[in-house]
């Protein structure tokens, strides 16, 4: 897989590091301090940093914006779009106002539902689905076009991202949803978090004997439970999430106050353990609401100092 | 058929508040099949009108009639001889039927009687679901012959998301998640490897989205 764009991230992963991904969720204000704020905390441990867009369809602060500040301030943004809010015009324009800024990394994703958020009676978009706005900014960037056919002036470099889940049913198209994302352009993998080591596992043998592990860099996904309470919440009550009943028991099984620190403990477990699972080229470390805890996680799981920069 | 469920009677009300004499115009097609807007539901809906404005201390003429279809000229014709005899007409057909009653009788008020749903089938004795959204460009030879534009809630050409959950949709526990039919239809097919051809970006024109639309055969003009 050779380099095809300036991205730091497509860098450290062609290089053959391991890469530390984390994100920012953007503030539901318009007070740039709380992502710069979260960005400040995580920006040594990490190699680039996703900046999500309007997830659980809660309208917040903009993705692209927020992508500028971590810009500005030097960082490597991954700017996550998602289709179910802008129409192919509008996607294609914020992709060309990401490369005015040289933002290099794209993640595409249809989105939640938006009755899941703040706006429940909003209409949705679609225009495009997740794999077709893969196939969009491939287009714009490799053929130097529009979808509608016209020359693109100095058209956009990004590394193309897309997000998979090894845990949503229906499991037995989970490889072959893969190989279609890669099919459509996707060059890295960011997955859904893991807490079925086993399941997910089962799946990278999986990609591996397609041999898609050589296509794509897949990076595993993890988000450390705060508490006991976030363990049942996120088995029983998050559409595609799989928590296998003895994590929950972990937590459970520890007091109160100590449940935090087990919760980073599975997770530095987890990593340490995927670190030897051929194909995963590196972790997405989603610590929702709680970044100040990604430092440790990097550090205790022997992924620091992140490497330098060419 | 058109899928139609009755407007509750209040709403109904609130638009003939002032009439003294209203025409109640149901259809013979879908809307009666949907129990919404047929010669029984013109019926019912008459006698609840009527008793409402009683118990205001009013009176209130109610015409019933039922049309073979409200979406054609000649059938809309036969109330020509009678609409200016009344102050208004509640239509129980579709949109479709109170629009086109509406453009023939422009000098009459005409209300709808019921909320158009959508296009779909009677999946069993009072279920009604959808199948169909019309987007004018059909591909239901590439997914199984199962919808996604019209069953899968964000309309994924390539699906399904993160959210389909043991079939279901996440937006919903009682809703089947369209990809996973169309995933088990490919498989008792033999054809699960169709599954990886990537579904193109949609032409979106032939649907609402490129403004309303219209079909003309010459050879039939």
């Amino acid at each position: 897989m050779s380099r095809k764009t300036p991205s730091r991230l497509e860098e450290i992963l062609s290089a053959g590091h391991l890469a530390v991904t984390s994100e920012c969720g953007p503030p539901r204000g318009s007070d740039a301090e709380v992502i710069t704020k979260k960005a400040e905390m995580i920006k040594d441990y990490v190699d680039a940093i996703n900046v999500t867009d309007n997830q659980t369809s809660v309208t917040r602060l903009c993705s692209l914006a927020a992508c500028i500040r971590l810009k500005l301030m030097g960082l490597e943004p991954i700017l996550q779009m998602v289709t179910r809010d802008r129409n192919r015009i509008a996607l294609q324009s914020d992709i060309l106002g990401a490369a005015s800024f040289d933002i290099y990394n794209i993640l595409c994703l249809s989105g939640d539902h938006q009755q899941f958020g703040d706006n429940p009676q909003g209409q949705n978009v679609f225009d495009l689905d997740s794999m077709q706005l893969i196939q969009t900014v491939r287009y714009m960037r490799d053929e130097g076009k529009f979808l509608g056919g016209d020359d693109i002036q100095h058209p956009p470099r990004m590394f193309v991202g897309a997000a998979a889940n090894p845990f949503a049913d229906p499991f037995e198209i989970r490889v072959r949803r893969l190989a279609k994302k890669v099919a459509a352009g996707a060059e890295f993998i960011q997955t859904q978090c893991i807490y079925n080591l086993d399941k997910f596992e089962l799946w990278m043998k999986q990609v591996r004997d397609r041999g898609l592990h050589e296509k794509v860099y897949i990076l595993a996904g993890l988000t450390p439970f705060k508490s006991a309470g976030m363990a049942k919440y996120m088995k029983n009550r998050v559409p595609g999430m799989d928590v296998p009943d003895e994590v929950v028991e972990r937590m459970s099984g520890v007091p109160k106050e100590k449940q935090p620190e087990e919760g980073i403990n599975i997770c530095v477990e987890s990593i340490q353990r995927l670190k030897e699972v051929e194909g995963v080229r590196g972790f997405h470390i989603m610590a929702i609401e709680w970044e100040e805890k990604v430092p440790e996680i990097v550090e205790r799981s022997g992924l620091y100092p992140r490497p330098e920069a060419e | 058929m058109i899928v139609a469920e009755r407007k509750p009677i209040e709403e109904i009300m609130g638009f003939i508040r002032d009439c003294k004499r209203v025409l109640l115009v149901g259809c013979n097609e879908c809307v009666t099949v949907c129990y919404a807007g047929g010669k029984k539901e013109v019926e019912i809906l008459a006698s609840a009108l009527t008793m409402a404005f009683m118990k205001e201390g009013r009176e209130l003429e109610v015409k019933e009639v039922t049309l073979e279809r409200q979406c054609d000229h000649e059938y809309l014709e036969e109330i020509r001889k009678i609409i200016d005899e009344y102050d208004a007409v509640i239509s129980l057909a579709c949109g479709v039927g109170v629009q086109f009653l509406a453009e023939k009788y422009f000098r009459t008020p005409v209300f709808p009687g019921v909320n158009t749903l959508f296009m779909g089938v009677t999946e069993e004795r009072g279920v009604w679901a959808e199948r169909c959204q019309g987007c004018g460009q059909c591909i239901l030879s590439q997914t199984a012959g199962i919808c996604p534009v019209s069953r899968c809630a964000k309309r994924l050409l390539n699906g399904p998301c993160g959210g389909s959950t043991r079939g279901k949709c996440e937006i919903n526990p009682e809703l089947d998640c369209a990809w996973q039919l169309i995933i088990d239809r490919l498989k008792e097919l033999g054809r699960l490897d169709d599954y990886e051809t990537l579904i193109p970006i949609k032409d979106w024109s032939t649907e609402r989205a490129g403004g309303p639309r219209k079909l003309v055969r010459e050879d039939l003009q």
